[in-house]
């Protein structure tokens, strides 16, 4: 089968809303409902977030729902017993992002085969460094037509970004800023100069914007130079309070229409 | 058998730099220029002049006749106590911040979790003129509040981590997170012999000058370059690495690295990762990591804040899976009891953490013509707290 994430840039190149939640957060059953009410309320991709106790790349706002999410019991084997049925009624991309030790002590191969047999089309996993992947990893995430997703940011340097672009299948996850992730004020001017060093080196990989987007006006602002943007802590902040999933899940999508 | 890294910074299947894209340039950076900065003339010159007149090198190899007799063999202390800020951790703190000048960072950041590397790192800052900020857990820096107070009068910023058990995990999670939010005019001064590669190679170097000394002074006092033993304690490892650096290649001495028990190993309150831990990665390299089946770190329990760690280096996890070091436990209380023990018997009052070192010479059979070498890495005087209350229990 074709992968979804390739599909979907072959459908649309312009305005790709992806949205970012940590799975077992708020409730740790909310995995399925909240995945439906992305896709019924226009996300074009969703990141469901495997939660770790230390993750060191995340501000605040994932941090807590990480550590909200575990205290629930949310684990990788549960989060696949979650995502069975998915694919009956959802049928937009998904991808699994997480940090490599719980993946690792999963089975990587084990892991793959997962994601293959619940219908996940890639993986984010931001300490797996592209030449440790290459070398160790990457035979099972082919084997199971899984994109690994990259990231770049502003201190990439043009070599790297390059490499990167090569071994790339699906998209390229352009860190916004030099950070950790988090709702930022609005996008600046520095990040405007990045965006468009970054538009100016014609890339063949698809590149989405994530860090620090949180509205319509930094999700147009970003989408501006690149195929769309990522939305996480923002959602996150959302979904947290009354009345329900479904409203909060809503009314944030509603911003984008 | 090779027990250094190679130049990927694996020791046997242990190491490596597994990092987010954000700290690449950084790390990357690091891995190409470190050997070439430190072991260049100009900067080994500084470093060991440094090392003399700064922090009192060499630090004294010192023959305990009580500890001695009372365990019929021979055993001498190296007093690491006795370097400038307390604790063999000023070492490090002086390489990294002249590798931090060359490199032309402006900015210091550490974590701590005892505070003597907070306070090493502060003092050198100091000395450099650079702003210094020390990521230190909420629960270290109620136990260990002179320490606070040193950094600050040292001009440091001290920031309490408020995430997970608000121990030195967590002071090292916040300070990665510094630099990645300030990649460009910040250096990271590891304390320990943790984190991506270089770190735990160069910071093993930095710490090594121990070992070199133990085998000049040695000779000097026995005729002899190699003990029988030498004995540390393990947080991350550090103060280890560098007692054990140049006997790494002679297999009759024998390498003991002292664990945290807390309140023992089974009772779920412990820091003893080799007998707790399984392969894993955290903040950085794959190592031996107390963790649950699904991949979720444990938090570790010691009374001793520089020992409170779920991980340790990958150098010792491979020196503990090829068997070259050997790996012992000691408890909260058999690490109070041996502080309060050469306090009494030879005016020595230890870092808890050293007192970790102290206790497993109960645990070993000596023969009365064997040397021992017990690594003291740092005084107790942060420690008075805890000591007095253990103390006061005992009257
Ligand atoms: C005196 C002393 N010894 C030992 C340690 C443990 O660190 P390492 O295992 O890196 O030597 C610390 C850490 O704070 C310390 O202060």
């Amino acid at each position: 089968m074709e992968n979804r994430i390739i599909s979907l840039f072959q459908r649309k190149d312009k305005n790709i809303l992806s949205v970012y939640f940590t799975a077992g957060y708020p409730n740790l059953n909310d995995t399925q409902a909240i995945i439906s009410q992305l896709e019924l309320n226009g996300a074009d991709l969703i990141e469901i977030g495997m939660p770790f106790s230390d993750p060191v790349a995340d501000g605040l706002v994932i941090q807590q729902s990480s550590e909200i999410a575990l205290k629930n019991g949310m684990t990788i084997h549960l989060l696949f017993q979650q995502l069975k049925e998915i694919r009956k009624s959802v049928s937009i991309p998904l991808i699994l992002m997480g940090y490599l030790n719980p993946v690792m002590q999963y089975g990587i191969e084990n892991f793959c085969k997962q994601c293959s047999e619940t219908g996940i089309d890639g993986t984010i996993i931001p300490d797996l460094p592209l030449e440790i992947y290459e070398a160790e990893y990457k035979v099972y995430f082919e084997k199971n037509s899984l994109s690994n997703i990259f990231l770049i940011t502003p201190q990439t340097p043009e070599e790297r970004i390059r490499k990167i672009d090569a071994c790339s299948k699906g998209f390229i996850y352009m860190v916004s800023s030099s950070s950790t992730t988090g709702a930022k004020e609005s996008v600046g001017n520095e990040q405007i100069i990045y965006f468009e060093r970054i538009q100016k080196m014609e890339l063949n990989s698809k590149r989405l914007i994530g860090f620090g987007i949180s509205d319509m006006a930094s999700f147009e602002r970003a989408s501006n130079y690149a195929n769309g943007a990522i939305i996480g802590s923002a959602f996150i902040t959302a979904l947290s309070g009354e009345p329900s999933l479904e409203r909060n899940v809503l009314t944030f999508m509603q911003k984008f229409q | 058998m090779n027990y250094q890294s190679d130049n990927k910074g694996y020791y046997g299947t242990f190491g490596g730099a597994f990092i987010p894209e954000m700290m690449y340039q950084n790390i990357n950076q690091l891995q190409n220029c470190y050997l070439e900065i430190i072991e260049s003339s100009t900067f080994k010159q500084e470093f060991r002049q440094l090392l003399e007149d700064y922090a009192g090198r060499p630090s004294p190899l010192y023959y305990s006749d009580r500890l001695s007799e009372h365990y019929n063999t021979h055993i001498y202390l190296k007093r690491e106590d006795l370097n400038h800020t307390g604790s063999h951790k000023i070492n490090n703190t002086i390489g990294q911040i002249l590798l931090a000048k060359r490199l032309g960072k402006t900015r210091i950041i550490a974590e701590t979790g005892a505070g003597q590397h907070g306070v090493a790192t502060a003092t050198v800052c100091a000395r450099a003129g650079l702003e210094c900020i020390v990521y230190m857990g909420e629960v270290d820096v109620a136990r260990q509040s002179p320490n606070v107070e040193k950094m600050k009068m040292l001009g440091a910023e001290v920031r309490s981590v408020q995430s997970g058990s608000k121990t030195l995990k967590d002071a090292t999670n916040e300070a990665i997170r510094d630099w990645i939010n300030n990649p460009v005019d910040t250096h990271y001064i590891i304390g320990s012999v943790v984190g991506p590669h270089p770190y735990p190679d160069m910071v093993a170097r930095f710490q090594s000058v121990i070992s070199e000394e133990i085998r000049v002074q040695l000779k000097a006092k026995t005729g002899r370059e190699t003990p029988d033993y030498v004995i540390a304690c393990v947080g991350g490892g550090s103060n280890a690495a560098g007692a054990f650096y140049h006997f790494l290649n002679d297999p009759d001495v024998k390498l003991i690295a002292v664990e945290a028990a807390g309140k023992g190993v089974a009772s779920g309150e412990s820091a003893a990762t080799t007998q707790l831990g399984r392969p894993g990665v955290l903040h950085g390299s794959r190592s031996l990591l107390m963790q649950t089946a699904d991949g979720q770190v444990i938090e570790p329990y010691s009374i001793s804040a520089g020992l409170d760690y779920p991980g340790i280096g990958p150098m010792h996890a491979n020196l503990f899976i090829t068997k070259r070091a050997q790996f012992l436990s000691a408890t909260d209380d058999e690490a109070l009891k041996a502080a309060l023990y050469l306090s009494q018997k030879e005016g020595i009052i230890p870092a808890l953490e050293s007192a970790h070192a102290l206790a497993a010479l109960e645990m070993i059979e000596f023969k009365p013509d064997e040397i021992i070498v017990v690594n003291i890495s740092g005084r107790g005087d942060k420690d008075m707290e805890t000591y007095l209350k253990y103390y006061q229990s005992l009257k």
